[in-house]
């Protein structure tokens, strides 16, 4: 891993949008060094002619594309924490 | 009870009450009133429930004895009461995951799940306490309450289906829905001594479940006996349009699987994985269970699960990657918790997350995220993913000379609260026997099979893909000639 494992934890973070305090970043870092290291034992199996099972059920179920009513706009905004006509409003996002 | 005879209502198994209510024995009203009742005398001592919906409940059931009163056919489950984990949607009411991120949230929709129980005249009386996005196997990490476990509540009733267990056991409800990822329902189910079933990847439909791991999360019934699990299966189970990934495969009739003579079936024991570390007593009691499974007429055999002890590495890189791709939509932006006060949008999300979710949760995210950067997806996630395939064709093997796999479902008895909230390292390795089943996406089952120092602990059945049946035969037979499931906790 390159860097310490702190520098790791900052860039996932930043990846996940976690604003984590200095505290959580000491504590996270202790974790998942710990829970990675465990991971790593996976190393001692040789896996290179297994295929990996890249999901769990039958193949990739179809349906016929034809259109249907989504969710009510009006009702759905009842659930946004800052609706504004009939949209959801949100910080800038770009300039300032 | 006006006509129920000495037995209290709360005591009465959902097959019996549905018995009673389609011969008009009881009303339905009576049933939900006398759990409600029940619940509001044992919940201060258990806080298994985040939401109980007495008038809601008594409505629908009311309107259940009108129409069994006009002569229509009592459904399969009339009148029984079933208590919701959190993490299913019910139109118009909360859903909160256990997390603060979902306060506010009333989902637009019903989980299938729950509409199929209530088309068969199931009451919903409560929504139950759960670990945060059922990540957690002791409850500990809901942002809401601690649940405590009904036989001794200085102990975990395990998660993340706590609140639903807990209520199964302290008699709440006969029947609780939960969800199991990693062992989510079956642990639980051990710990407060009661029945849980995690069906076939597929088997039940996730539409309107808040998904964690959408390729190992699977919906199923919690109660205190086969047979109700059976019931509840029956209605639960099938193809929904709404998921495209849930099974097209037929479901059989389960109450009659339930009450098949097991002879001959074949258990495989998988003696060197159980060598990895079983408590001497929950050992002890899970050899009397297969001794009880012998003298069924059943026949115990060896199996080997070589790669199982790798299951726990890659269920907890292969569950982190999706979690962390599922949980980005709790962004504050289209529902639920945000943050106000911050200027721009970037800001506004990473505040919202970190004091939106739990530590749990905000840990996981961090180790999903991780192994799926750029740089360690192939030696993490992928390698995972291959030894996922393993641990599957490890099962497929075994069944070429077994019929069930029979192990511990957790390898202890309930453990103390807060013992291992500091390691989350420990927690996780506690999952070592029921995260095999999710990643190999096969039905597990979780009896109670007699206590170990005055606490329940369980026998964990497994059996081939959507053979849930077998699993509820040999349950059933088990429980016919043993006594296990009928022990209570004192309360």
């Amino acid at each position: 891993m390159a860097g310490t494992i702190l520098d790791t934890v900052d860039h996932v973070a930043r990846l996940a949008h976690l604003s984590l305090s200095d505290e959580e970043r000491r504590v996270f870092a202790r974790h998942l060094e710990a829970i990675l290291a465990y991971a790593r034992t996976l190393e001692t199996l040789d896996v290179s002619d297994v295929p990996p099972m890249s999901h769990a059920g039958a193949a990739s179920a179809f349906r016929d594309d034809t259109p249907r009513p989504g969710l009510d706009r009006g009702r759905v905004l009842e659930d946004a924490p800052d609706p504004a006509e009939g949209l959801f409003r949100v910080p800038r996002i770009i300039g300032g | 009870m006006s006509r129920g005879g000495m037995s209290r209502v709360f005591d009465l198994t959902a097959t019996e009450i549905r018995r009673r209510v389609a011969a008009r024995e009881v009303s339905c009203e009576e049933v939900v009133r006398g759990h409600l009742d029940r619940l509001d005398a044992v919940e201060p001592s258990v806080d298994a429930v985040l939401l109980r919906l007495g008038e809601r409940a008594l409505e629908h059931a009311r309107a259940l004895d009108g129409a069994i009163g006009r002569g229509e056919p009592a459904p399969a489950l009339a009148g029984v009461p079933v208590v919701l984990k959190d993490v299913l949607d019910v139109e118009g009411l909360p859903t909160t995951c256990g997390s603060r991120i979902l306060e506010g949230y009333r989902p637009p929709f019903t989980a299938t799940a729950v509409a199929r129980l209530e088309a068969q005249g199931a009451v919903v009386l409560a929504k139950a306490n759960m670990d945060e996005f059922a990540m957690g196997s002791s409850t500990e990490n809901s942002a809401y309450k601690v649940t405590r476990n009904p036989w001794d509540r200085e102990r975990v009733p395990g998660g993340s289906s706590g609140g639903a267990a807990a209520a199964v056991a302290a008699r709440m409800a006969p029947v609780g829905v939960g969800t199991d990822t990693g062992g989510s329902i079956r642990q639980p189910a051990a710990f407060c001594g009661v029945v849980g079933l995690k069906p076939t990847y597929g088997r039940v439909s996730r539409y309107g479940l808040v998904a964690f791991a959408s390729s190992l999360d699977q919906v199923g019934p919690l109660a205190r006996t086969v047979e109700d699990v059976a019931l509840v299966s029956q209605a639960l189970f099938g193809h929904d349009p709404l998921d495209s990934t849930s099974a097209t495969e037929e479901v059989p009739d389960l109450a009659a699987a339930s009450s098949r003579d097991p002879r001959r079936l074949r258990v495989g024991v998988p003696s060197s994985f159980l060598a990895e570390g079983v408590e001497a007593e929950t050992l002890a009691r899970f050899r009397e269970a297969l001794a009880a499974l012998e003298a069924a007429g059943c026949r115990v055999v060896d199996i080997e699960l070589p790669h199982a002890r790798h299951a726990i590495a890659a269920y907890y890189i292969v569950a982190t990657a999706e979690a962390s791709s599922n949980l980005a939509r709790y962004d504050g932006v289209r529902y639920g918790r945000r943050v106000t006060g911050e200027v721009d949008l970037a800001r506004m999300y990473g505040q919202t997350r970190d004091e939106g979710f739990g530590a749990e949760v905000k840990r996981r995210i961090l180790l999903g995220t991780f192994v799926l950067s750029a740089g360690y997806y192939d030696a993490y996630y992928l390698r995972a993913q291959k030894v996922r395939t393993l641990v599957r064709r490890d099962f497929e093997r075994a069944f070429e000379t077994c019929d069930v796999v029979a192990t511990p479902p957790p390898p202890t008895p309930a453990f103390p609260l807060g013992e291992k909230t500091d390691d989350p390292l420990q927690m996780y390795l506690a999952d070592v026997f029921t995260v095999p089943v999710n990643l190999a996406a096969l039905p597990g089952l979780s009896l109670p099979c007699g206590l170990a120092g005055g606490l329940p602990v369980g026998l964990q059945l497994v059996g081939r893909p959507f053979d849930e049946a077998t699993l509820l035969q040999l349950g059933g037979a088990f429980q016919r000639t043993t006594t296990h499931h009928q022990l209570g906790p004192p309360l």
